[in-house]
């Protein structure tokens, strides 16, 4: 069955006043979430990215740069990801619907192509 | 990583309890006046589990691991407050006590952290702080409640709230209020603050709502679980303790039975006894019989008397009301109050008939604290129309739905008052 990866790109805004009760709530949807992808054995790995010290790599006329970031502080940044397997688009998209994450940013879901040679 | 299909179920409310046993931590170990600072690190340490454990999972001891985030982001900050820098090592010192006790100790609470908690409660219940803003700073940083919350709780502004808490910490910061366990001799009167906090911390969550307002309903336990912490310590369990518990106890047996399916108020007599929480009135039980030690007779232990009647009667009917009568009179002699003069009518309506009730609520019409309160017109209404006075009922619920009363408390005395008058 193709893997995808949903990347979360997350802007969380608000968490600093937000309660204990509120984030634990937040913290069951994403077990509960996950707990129905574990049930039909379509959860296959997730990460957490850390929120500091990234580094950006550019080569520019020959040259390579490197320089710190994305910064944490950014309007958005990927917070992390979540593997798992799907049918294909359609189902991959049904199974994000109800994805917690959806109430800090945009998710983008990308099916991974390991023939790199077209169809299915 | 790769993920195990297992779930791991997080305790009811683990995160707010957790937040007052780490603010009560933290505060211990930078000291009181820096509670600011030590709300700063139990949030950073909880929105931290927020952005990791949806990935990872959540760790085996939640407690511990949200413990070590604190210290890390406690000595994060520690850098840019030079007044706690030079104290590091100590401080360093003092978390890893706490990291030891947490790791040794995963069921059951470590005394040590037990006793840090109930510091905290004598604090934020210090008799130098105004009435109010005990209530709602022992909600705040003992009880992991947010100024939301507890402006939902009680059905007022924010704005008045986080105004009381803030007034209240800069109360502690002037009074020099610290940290410690009153000692014996003080014991028995710093006592009797906490248990007005926790009383009113119940009563609030107990009073009729229409179930939409979980918050609520809310109080009521953690009222019983602070009581519990200062059951359960030797040094704080004197016998009045006991008392208040057993009262919650006996109360939360009966909790989910006081409305109907549609949030309609049932009555006393109208509640399903066999659906009262036994296991919760076993508990009450228990309480009652620890607080008999000892010759002291509080207000809590007449009241924990009247419940016990309630809670174990098998009818409305059987109830020992003369027993009922001459607890309430003991009650009104040792702390004279209208609403307890309100609910001994009702007994005296049970044991001389609704007349003599009537008569000794004549004496009450003129008091202060029963204007515009509609429950005195409510049992006079109740009292009319068991003597069959249809239009002065009809007229007495009339006035009691004059006066503000929540949701199904007004549904109620509508019912009531349609009943009286089919044809109306």
């Amino acid at each position: 069955m193709p893997k995808f990866m949903l990347i979360l790109h997350s802007a969380p805004h608000g968490l600093d006043k937000a309660s204990p009760e509120e984030i634990q709530k937040i913290i069951e949807k994403f077990e509960s979430w996950k707990e129905k992808l574990a049930a039909a054995d379509r959860l296959v790995s997730s990460d957490k990215l850390k929120e500091e010290g990234g580094k950006v790599i550019t080569v520019k006329n020959g040259q390579m740069s490197v320089v710190d970031g994305p910064y944490s502080e950014a309007k958005e940044v990927v917070a992390g990801y979540f593997m798992f397997r799907a049918a294909n688009y359609d189902e991959a998209v049904e199974m994000t619907r109800d994805c917690p994450a959806l109430q800090f940013g945009r998710i983008e879901i990308r099916q991974t192509d390991p023939m790199g040679c077209g169809g299915e | 990583m790769s993920l195990e299909p297992q779930v791991q179920e997080l305790v009811e409310h683990l995160f707010r309890h957790q937040a007052g046993r780490m603010l009560a931590t933290l505060s211990h170990i930078f000291g009181l006046e820096y509670l600011d600072l030590a709300e700063e690190v139990v949030q950073d340490a909880l929105v931290q589990a927020l952005r990791q454990w949806p990935f990872h999972g959540i760790p085996d001891n939640p407690r511990l691991w949200l413990l070590q985030v604190a210290r890390n982001k406690a000595l994060d900050r520690l850098r840019r407050q030079a007044s706690l820098r030079r104290k590091k090592h100590e401080i360093e010192q003092r978390f890893q006590q706490r990291q030891s006790l947490l790791e040794t100790s995963e069921s059951g609470e470590a005394e040590e952290l037990v006793d840090e908690q109930l510091a905290m409660i004598f604090a934020c219940c210090n008799p130098a702080l105004p009435r109010e803003a005990r209530v709602a700073l022992t909600l705040k940083a003992v009880s992991g409640f947010s100024v939301t919350e507890i402006a939902r709780a009680f059905l007022s502004e924010e704005s008045t709230i986080a105004q009381r808490i803030v007034r209240a910490k800069r109360r502690i910061r002037e009074a020099g209020i610290t940290l410690i366990l009153p000692p014996p001799e003080e014991l028995p009167t710093r006592l009797d603050s906490v248990l007005q906090v926790l009383y009113l911390l119940f009563s609030e969550g107990y009073s009729a709502h229409a179930g939409e307002n979980l918050v609520r309903e809310d109080l009521c336990g953690e009222a019983i679980r602070l009581t519990q912490l200062l059951a359960a310590r030797p040094s704080t369990a004197l016998p009045k303790v006991h008392a208040l518990l057993a009262l919650f106890y006996f109360q939360a047996a009966r909790l989910s039975t006081r409305v109907d399916g549609d949030g309609n108020l049932l009555l006393l007599e109208e509640q399903q006894r066999t659906d009262w929480d036994h296991g919760l009135v076993h508990l009450g039980l228990i309480q009652l019989e620890l607080s008999a030690e000892g010759d002291e007779l509080s207000e809590y232990h007449l009241q924990a008397g009247i419940a016990v009647v309630h809670a174990t009667s098998s009818c409305f009917a059987h109830t020992n009301w003369p027993y009922l009568l001459e607890l309430y009179d003991q009650l009104l002699a040792r702390a004279p109050s209208p609403v307890v003069a309100l609910n001994r009518a009702i007994a005296l309506s049970m044991v001389e008939g609704p007349e003599a009730a009537l008569d000794s609520l004549n004496a009450l019409s003129q008091e202060p604290a029963l204007k515009n309160y509609y429950l005195l017109p409510a049992v006079k209404a109740d009292l009319f129309r068991r003597l069959g006075q249809t239009t002065s009922a009809a007229d007495s619920y009339r006035q009691a739905l004059s006066y503000p009363c929540t949701e199904p408390e007004r549904r109620f005395l509508l019912k009531r008052l349609h009943d009286l008058n089919p044809n109306d």
